[in-house]
């Protein structure tokens, strides 16, 4: 019995290595760069603040964007953009994190995580760069790319959620099972994010994106605590958001943009109820390799009881075979969740992603017709003035018009603009989502191959044993 | 109305007994079972060459209360007093499925597909169980010859009548409670024979380990069913994903929608095969033999019962003595307790040995096709998924 348990420990250690060098090959990327596509500034920015000052609760940068003069380039096709990546050098980056550390104990404890870069990119200082990097990190990373990029219309990638409850528990110093799983899938989580991040080409140059990955002390992120000023801002924010969605009736002009958003709330609703159905797959599994071991228990005592020796035996060797099958549903229940469900966890999140710039786009228009309402305004208020003796007064109208003429055009600029860029981040979301989606049914299928081969393997060592019945 | 027809499979699938119908003289199967509302109707049919019998052939119709009916008349019958009664069928449960029969009857919905599979499931199972229960009476020369028996396998009416007799269910009743007393007075019997006390001992400990052991793969199996559910689920909310009318991607998805198909076939449907398969034969055999362990430790209850009546008489018959009253009447009494003990000691031996061949067999038989079965299934799943493999890398 001690070979079994000595194959069966190599076995889920074996398979537990593959499954995370899956992960990682998984999400390691082949970024494709081409210097003439370059759109945003490199100039580094100032710490963005959450405060907005405009009166629309859009989150505006300080240093304005610059945008490439070469418009054409966001008219491609998805088959030209397909093209032009072949004609590219193909650079690429890896990125893990691992070794979760607790620091500190009590209530202000926290988990500490190594996170590896390995890339030939020149952006990057060095070839290699290991930063120590905590949760509040990731989430303070995920704010800055989200106020700097969502209402440009980028598909900014979620950082993962916050757990009150589980991290509660680790900080209590809680060492059971339970524990040990949140930090695992808290782990994987945080590389999954960082490997989508850098996966989209303006996110993986953004300075603070370089900064999270190289350098070695990062100013805490204070701001993204749940219950500080700015959190609380936060869900101000958004509930003003929810409210202001509810009041801007869109005139659609583009049918492109319907059709896209009602698909995206098609696959809202059915990514989550294929994410509920693998839940409940995994938690059945795991009930199924509980009964299974207790299974195993009854029949080895039912072997002990037996009074007919070569039966006796027979019973007990398929008590050893049901132990072999347990352990083979609790990898299996592994593989269920880390690739599938975890994985239609993010993309539930992603499409909120991508439905908040959907409407990041409408607050845009708005804000356009607001500054067309204002022009009207000023114009009328001016054909006024023209007949009140009054010319200061006329003047300042004058130059008030040339004002809103000017922000007008600006939103309508702006409006083009972000149309553009979720034409081609839509695009690009496709394409990941579809290729994302084939390379883990795969491994998934290669998963579950693997445990029937196994199943197979036990069987056929049973079988003579069975046979010897006499 | 559900029906299931025998196929030429059934015969090796399902057995949890073996060497039964070996003798031609008296062949019975269950080929057929309706199942109406809440009642299940079983068609018995006979093949004997026996002149006991009217006619070479029968067909009739019973109910799962017949073979209640059946069952008890023998348990009562003093003659088999010595011989290991076969279980009872258990009655047929259909749970879930019997609402949904509920509401066909009423013209409401209709039963989806896995609902039906999963009822035909469950009547296969009742059949076999019924058709054992009949096949143990057949294949043993004693019950064999019982007239009960042949009534129930020849009689064309309905045996209703005969069942609603009242003296016999309060009988059933009576025997019922006492039954629960039987553990203490068989570990209480001084055994001076060392067959029954090995068998005493090994009896009582068996019989909760086997208990416990078809507790625990029940379970198991209702695990397994789950997890197939899922599956299930999973396939036709992927289907749903694919469905995307997204032009650009149109073949892509197209492949997809085809592989999902795949994957429901050979991800749900094999391992709601294997699920059942391993019930059929890992679940049902156990759950069989705890009634038949019970059955024998009924036997060696009947022996301890007449041991303790002869012990009985001994001191009737001393006490007579001593008094010098009904001397003749005592010692005719012990002597046929005597007997009694003696005949229950000889059949109930025979019959101890003759189960422990059977049950080493019949584990051997299905422990045997589950195997074979699972590597089949587990087989077909593997080139299944491998098929899908190939058509999801190829581009």
């Amino acid at each position: 019995s001690n070979d079994a348990e000595n194959t069966a420990a190599h076995h889920r250690n074996t398979l537990q290595f593959n499954t995370y060098s899956h992960r990682k090959q998984l999400f390691s990327v082949c970024v494709t760069l081409s210097e003439a596509t370059e759109e945003v500034s490199l100039d580094s920015p100032e710490r963005q603040p959450i405060l907005s000052d405009g009166p629309s609760p859009v989150i505006t940068p300080v240093t304005p964007v610059m945008i490439s003069s070469r418009a054409d380039v966001f008219d491609r096709s998805p088959d030209q953009d397909e093209d032009e990546e072949e004609n590219r050098d193909t650079f690429d980056i890896q990125i893990s994190v691992s070794d979760p550390e607790k620091v500190g104990d009590g209530m202000n404890a926290y988990m500490v995580y190594k996170v590896l870069t390995k890339t030939s990119l020149s952006i990057f200082s060095r070839d290699e760069v290991c930063v120590k990097r905590r949760f509040s990190d990731f989430l303070g990373l995920h704010s800055k790319l989200a106020s700097k990029y969502m209402h440009m219309g980028y598909i900014v990638p979620p950082a993962p959620e916050k757990s009150i409850v589980g991290m509660t528990k680790v900080k209590v110093g809680k060492e059971d099972l339970s524990s040990v799983e949140f930090v695992e899938k808290r782990r994987s989580a945080l590389e999954r994010y960082l490997l989508r991040t850098v996966k989209h080409p303006a996110l993986l140059k953004d300075p603070d994106v370089l900064q999270f990955l190289e350098s070695s002390e990062l100013p805490r992120a204070v701001s993204t605590q749940a219950l500080s000023g700015a959190g609380i801002l936060r869900m101000v924010n958004k509930a003003a958001d929810a409210v202001n969605k509810m009041t801007i009736k869109m005139n659609e002009s583009d049918a492109w943009f319907e059709e896209k958003q009602q698909q995206f709330e098609n696959l809202d609703v059915q990514l989550r109820k294929l994410h509920a159905s693998v839940e409940s797959l995994v938690c059945h599994r795991k009930e199924l390799s509980v009964n299974t071991a207790s299974f195993a228990k009854s029949a080895a005592m039912l072997g002990n009881s037996e009074d007919h020796t070569a039966l006796s035996r027979a019973l007990s060797q398929l008590a050893e075979v049901e132990e072999k099958i347990d352990q083979l549903h609790q990898d299996q229940a592994c593989a269920d969740f880390y690739l599938i469900s975890e994985l239609l966890g993010d993309y539930v999140r992603l499409i909120t992603a991508v439905k908040g710039v959907f409407d990041q786009r409408m607050k845009t228009w708005a804000k356009c017709q607001d500054a067309q309402v204002m022009l009207q305004r000023k114009r009328e208020a001016e054909a006024k003035l023209q007949h009140a003796n009054k010319p200061d007064k006329l003047q300042q109208a004058k130059d008030e018009i040339r004002e809103w003429e000017g922000k007008v055009q600006q939103g309508e600029r702006d409006f083009e603009q972000i149309s553009k860029n979720i034409r081609r981040e839509v695009g690009r979301f496709e394409k990941d989502r579809v290729k994302d989606f084939r390379v883990v049914i795969i491994k998934y299928l290669e998963s579950l191959v693997h445990t029937q081969q196994q199943m197979i393997k036990y069987w056929e060592a049973f079988l003579p044993e069975a046979k010897a019945i006499a | 109305m559900t029906s299931i027809s025998e196929d030429s499979d059934k015969e090796k699938v399902h057995s949890v007994s073996v060497d039964l119908n070996n003798d031609a003289s008296l062949v019975i199967d269950i080929p057929d079972a309706l199942c109406e509302r809440d009642k299940v109707k079983f068609t018995v049919h006979t093949k004997t060459t026996l002149s006991s019998f009217q006619k070479p052939e029968y067909s009739v119709q019973r109910q799962h209360e017949d073979f209640i009916w059946l069952h008890d008349t023998i348990v009562e019958t003093e003659e088999y007093a010595g011989l290991i009664i076969p279980p009872a069928p258990p009655k047929p449960d259909f749970e879930g499925p019997r609402e949904k029969m509920h509401k066909l009857g009423e013209g409401e919905s209709s039963m989806t597909k896995e609902e039906y599979a999963k009822m035909k499931q469950e009547l296969e199972k009742t059949v076999q169980v019924h058709e054992v229960f009949l096949q143990r009476l057949s294949s043993h020369p004693m019950f064999r010859k019982d007239r009960n028996f042949q009534i129930f396998l020849e009689y064309d009416q309905d045996l209703t009548v005969r069942r609603k007799n009242a003296k016999e269910m309060f009988g059933g009743f009576f025997k019922n409670m006492v039954k629960s007393a039987d553990e203490v007075l068989i570990s209480g019997v001084k055994e001076v024979d060392e067959f029954f006390e090995q068998e005493k001992n090994f009896l009582l400990d068996y019989s909760s380990k086997i208990k416990d052991a078809t507790a625990k793969a029940e379970k198991m199996t209702r695990s397994h069913k789950n997890v197939a559910d899922d599956y299930n689920h999973i396939s036709g909310a992927l289907n749903n994903t694919a469905a995307d009318n997204n032009t650009a991607f149109k073949k892509h998805l197209e492949k997809c929608a085809e592989v999902f198909e795949k994957l429901r076939v050979s991800i749900s449907k094999v391992e709601d095969r294997m699920a059942s398969d391993q019930e059929l034969k890992l679940t049902e055999l156990l759950r069989y033999y705890t009634r038949d362990i019970q059955a024998a430790k009924d036997l060696l209850y009947r022996r301890a019962r007449a041991l303790a009546d002869y012990e009985n008489s001994n001191k009737a018959l001393d006490k007579a003595r001593l008094k010098g009253k009904d001397v003749a009447q005592a010692e005719e009494n012990q002597k046929q307790c005597l007997q009694k003990f003696d005949k229950l000691s000889e059949s109930g031996k025979k019959e101890l040995t003759s189960f422990k061949a059977r049950r080493v067999v019949a584990f051997r038989k299905n422990l045997i096709e589950m195997t074979e079965l699972e590597i089949k299934h587990a087989k077909n799943s593997v080139s299944l998924l491998q098929g899908s493999i190939e058509i999801l890398k190829s581009n």
